[in-house]
């Protein structure tokens, strides 16, 4: 029994393929600006008995694919649990939205906070930052490591940030210290939203920011509780659409 | 459209060019929204008429009855009581507008961080689209909310006749001796505008008229809470968006045809969606025409809405005008009775909103509650915290829903609602 699950992101298309339980395959894309060719091209040749979407573009995918759709919080819900059985919270920082969700005991969703229109302090935000400080993705996360002190961001507009990270450098700050104030600033957005879903015990970071280490230090820091990261964060969603499709195909 | 209503409108003061947009605009939301729908009742078409003639012949009607004499109410919010003006035998509608138009004009004159209600009366008022505004000799303002409250003293300056009615804040015994005596004073002002004196005889009629309508839309809030629905969401808020607009009597007569026939779609168990359809209880800011946005991705994502804990809905609606007094110091006494027990967020405190809000979400059956606030509206968005706390100690979900006019957040909300609704009755993770 094969089921495959498809997350259309705004940023990126993520791909699941779960046979009898294992994960079997898995792909993540750019969704570039035409995401239903792009998604035509990532099932082509992939052999499935059911398939289920989410994501940001999950009903455009439905009128191409006639397809069930769920909902991205529960497929992060879902998704979570199968990497982790004993997850108690959700943080799925993605490219232009930042949600958090609460799991109670038997693994239902009981609570969930999305971020509101715009897209400061997601992962777009993220980019548009490492960019101004001429830095990659990857070496973002690891210089902000080497900070001595992080520079106080006070903006999260992405417009307003990227000029405040501009003045701060011409005016004699280091740019470690920005890149750490930057990742800071993230955090403590994602950190307001956990904090509005009260307590738990351990949280699964996903997204494709949870590839960022300095990102997860200051999460396990300021939670002191375990940051659980999957080996591919960014599947999460897509592993949970699959397993969607598991429960139809059983039932 | 049979009749040409282009001179009435210029005579009334519109922009027909502005108009034109608005119109074009408004049939095809309607179309998409309510006539694309499965399963109508057959009731409906009379509302789909009165939408329809919603600028056309409803105006010709309020203006044929200005000409003969008669005045037409402008209101702005249901602590304005229609009894008083009907009895003067003048006609009340509602302003109260749902629609991102005249927002650029508005907001010359309004902060940006005006709500969509005030905004839109503004915009409506500014780029004279709005028949019925135009057609009112009276329009009522009251001291609810901040925003309204001041946004009325600007208003004044672009529409004649504004009449200025104190509500108070809270329900002690010195406020409902204000209330009583701002009633008064509206009924002189109204009988002095109207040149006609309201007896016992006149106020009793016009009690009697607004309580069958009430009566009508009471029917109609139990009826549609069965399961399967006999009639969407979306035609029962239309239904009590219309009541705020129609002729009382001939609107009284249509619902309750519409609920005759709901009674035998419940006979024959046959809904407008299948039994165990996830139900979801709307509560919060008043919704006016065109604003049909939340409902509608409520329920083109699985749900049906079975009740709104609204002022366009059963807020709005809640209990009838005891009909024994005779006299006019009774039948005043007993209007202000009904009125001031409206539980309006501007009051605090507020318990018992959130009272209603449960007993309205377990008699219907709610799986759960959306709270619907428009951005930048005080009193429905930090009273949401307190309904939420309240909810929760009875089990009931509540998603907390803070939006205005635009189309910008559809997707975001789509997800949200859809998410919320995913956890209806979950089963448990099973790995
Ligand atoms: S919400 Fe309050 S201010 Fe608005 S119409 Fe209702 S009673 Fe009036
Ligand atoms: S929605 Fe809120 S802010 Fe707007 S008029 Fe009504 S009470 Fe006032």
């Amino acid at each position: 029994m094969v089921s495959l699950g498809i997350d259309i992101g705004s940023r990126t298309i993520k791909v699941a393929v779960l046979e009898d339980g294992h994960l079997k395959f898995s792909h993540v894309s750019d969704s570039s600006y035409d995401p239903m060719a792009i998604a035509h091209k990532l099932l082509e040749g992939l052999e499935y008995d059911s398939i289920t979407a989410t994501g940001y573009g999950r009903h455009n995918f439905k009128a191409h694919f006639d397809c069930p759709v769920i909902s991205e919080i529960k497929a992060f819900g879902q998704g979570a649990l199968f990497f982790f059985p004993e997850t108690a919270a959700i943080l799925d920082i993605g490219g232009q939205d930042t949600k958090t969700i609460l799991l109670d005991a038997s693994g239902r969703v009981s609570k969930f906070e999305m971020n509101d229109r715009c897209a400061a302090g997601t992962g777009r935000f993220m980019e548009i930052m490492a960019n101004a400080l001429h830095y990659t993705m990857t070496e973002f996360g690891k210089v902000a490591r080497t900070a001595k002190s992080a520079e106080k961001i006070s903006s999260m507009c992405t417009v307003f940030a990227e000029s405040e990270v501009v003045s701060l450098i011409n005016s004699g700050a280091d740019r470690e210290g920005v890149a750490l104030g930057i990742h800071e600033a993230i955090a403590s957005r994602a950190l307001t939203m956990l904090g509005k879903l009260g307590d738990f015990k351990n949280l699964v970071f996903a997204g494709g920011v949870a590839y960022n280490p300095c990102m997860r230090q200051i999460l396990a820091e300021r939670l002191g509780i375990p940051i659980l990261v999957p080996v591919d964060p960014q599947i999460v969603g897509a592993v949970g659409a699959a397993l969607e499709g598991v429960g139809r195909l059983a039932s | 459209m049979a009749a040409d209503y282009r001179p009435m409108w210029t005579e009334l003061g519109m922009d027909l060019k502005a108009h034109d947009a608005l119109l074009d605009a408004l049939g095809k939301a309607y179309q998409d929204v309510f006539l694309s729908q499965k399963v109508r009742p057959e009731g409906m078409s009379y509302l789909d008429f009165v939408m329809s003639e919603v600028h056309g012949l409803r105006i010709k009607e309020l203006n044929d009855a200005r000409a003969t004499g008669r005045k037409v109410v402008g209101t702005f919010c249901v602590f304005v009581p229609e009894e008083i003006v009907l009895a003067a035998d003048a006609i009340c509608v509602g302003l109260c507008a749902g629609a991102e138009f005249g927002f650029e004009e508005a907001e010359k004159l309004l902060p940006r961080n005006t709500c969509g209600l005030i905004k839109s009366a503004f915009g409506f008022k500014l780029t004279k689209v709005c028949p019925y505004t135009q057609s009112s000799d009276m329009v009522v303002g009251e001291t609810t909310c901040d925003g309204k409250k001041k946004a009325y003293e600007i208003f004044k300056d672009i529409q004649p006749n504004v009449y200025i009615m104190e509500i108070p804040q809270m329900k002690n015994t010195a406020d409902r001796q204000l209330f009583a005596s701002e009633y008064w004073r509206f009924k002189e002002a109204v009988e002095k505008l109207t040149g006609v004196t309201i007896t016992a005889e006149r106020l009793k009629k016009a009690i009697i008229t607004v309580n069958n309508k009430r009566k009508a839309l009471h029917r109609l809030a139990l009826l549609r809470a069965t399961d399967p629905a006999p009639i969407s969401g979306l035609d029962s808020l239309l239904i009590n968006q219309v009541a705020f607009y129609d002729d009382p009597v001939r609107f009284t007569g249509a619902i309750n045809k519409i609920c005759d026939e709901l009674e035998g779609r419940i006979k024959q168990n046959s809904g407008v969606a299948p039994k165990h359809t996830p139900r979801v209880l709307i509560s919060g800011c008043p919704m006016s025409v065109p604003n049909w946005k939340l409902p509608l991705v409520i329920e083109t994502s699985g749900a049906v809405i079975v009740g709104e804990e609204s002022c366009v809905g059963e807020r709005g609606q809640r209990n009838l005008v005891d009909e024994k007094p005779h006299t006019i110091e009774g039948e005043m006494e007993a209007l202000i009775d009904r009125y001031f027990k409206i539980d309006c967020a501007v009051f605090t405190p507020n318990q018992d909103r959130t009272d209603h809000i449960i007993s309205m979400a377990k008699e219907y059956k709610a799986d759960g509650v959306i709270h619907y606030a428009l951005q930048f509206c005080s009193p429905y968005t930090v009273e949401s915290y307190l309904v939420e706390k309240e909810l929760a100690k009875h089990g009931i979900p509540m998603l907390k829903i803070e939006t205005d006019y635009s189309m910008e957040d559809v997707g975001q909300l789509k997800t949200r609602i859809e998410a919320f609704i995913e956890t209806f009755r979950q089963p448990a993770w099973s790995h």
